[in-house]
């Protein structure tokens, strides 16, 4: 009898522990290693901007917005890159996370951005595994994999150097 | 017998490892570990930490004011939150204005952000500001240190969405 009641306890017990570690995190579905969701939208200044386009090109993907200030801090790197990397078929492209696009607008037209912007919305972010907190930069290879994701203020050298090495230098 | 016996002193050890685990993992001991950090702008006792708006989550019932852009909102939120947008706008800041409008000045509102990390976040700081100003007495602004993504959705706690 005793060890039935420690039994049916251990396993009670068992349960428990099993439902309390229960997660409902969403689970990413772009992640290094795979194919970088497409998409087609149209940039600020009224152009479609589909990431198929880009195919053959190593894409600098930016999520960002114009109250994000470690984003900011990004943004002048990326132009330098786009400058001086674009001929040898690098890409940055910008998905501004602003509830509109006027101040995007503002921005891109102030800081004179030489790469496509758009304004991004929630099916675009999940189709990226969540863009649940800025800034959040990926980089594509040529293939269309994605071949690193980088959460949050990161160094831009960093960025570059993993940009190289896609473009294969 | 003696084997259902033995079976359980096999698994036993596992049993308690498993508790073990639940207990490191769980909300109490989060909170143990992890304290708040000072802010100049807003006091010490009107932060709470995610760990905790959790377990107030269950047996109270604040105003849970989401003061991010729409885009977090529309991906992942508090449970019962409500969007007011950013509020490093004026617009935003009049949003929230007028949706405490009628609300009692002791009612318990939490606000949070999770845009970015907390020490960038431009919208916390004048929210709170607001609420203080217009005297409300009763306001908890939620610390999330890296963003909503991290500091909540990633640890499980609870989230609706649309």
């Amino acid at each position: 009898m005793k060890t039935k009641v420690l039994a049916s306890s251990l396993l009670f017990l068992l349960l428990s522990a099993l439902i309390g570690c229960r997660s409902s995190a969403p689970k990413p579905r772009a992640k290094a290693g795979g194919e970088a969701p497409d998409f087609t939208i149209t940039d600020i200044q009224g152009k479609k901007l589909s990431l198929a386009d880009y195919k053959g090109k190593v894409v600098l993907l930016d999520f960002w917005a114009t109250w994000c200030a470690p984003c900011l801090e990004e943004i002048p790197h990326f132009i330098t890159m786009q400058e001086k990397l674009g001929a040898q078929g690098f890409q940055a492209i910008g998905i501004s996370m602003d509830d509109g696009p006027k101040p995007v607008e503002k921005f891109y037209a102030e800081h004179k951005l030489n790469y496509p912007v758009a304004v991004g919305d929630s099916t675009l972010a999940d189709s990226y595994g969540g863009i649940l907190g800025l800034p959040v930069t990926f980089v594509i290879n040529r293939d269309g994999q994605i071949r690193k994701k980088f959460v949050g203020a990161t160094d831009t050298a960093l960025i570059e150097q993993e940009v190289l090495a896609a473009l294969g230098q | 017998m003696k084997s259902f016996r033995n079976l359980v002193k096999v698994f036993a050890p596992g049993v308690l490892a498993l508790m073990l685990c639940a207990a490191l993992a769980s909300p109490m001991f989060a909170q143990f570990v992890q304290s708040v950090p000072p802010d100049p702008q807003i006091p010490s006792k009107q932060l709470i930490s995610p760990e905790d708006l959790v377990q107030m989550l269950k047996t109270q019932k604040p105003l849970v004011l989401s003061i991010g852009p729409r885009s977090l909102y529309d991906q992942a939120r508090i449970p019962g939150a409500e969007f007011i947008g950013g509020t490093s706008s004026a617009e935003g800041l009049n949003a929230l204005t007028q949706r405490l409008k009628a609300e009692p000045k002791n009612k318990l509102i939490v606000l949070y952000c999770g845009c970015c990390p907390w020490n960038h976040c431009p919208n916390v700081h004048p929210a709170y500001k607001e609420l203080r100003n217009l005297g409300y007495t009763n306001v908890r602004v939620l610390y999330i240190a890296n963003n909503f993504g991290v500091d909540w959705v990633n640890k499980g706690y609870p989230t609706t969405r649309g």
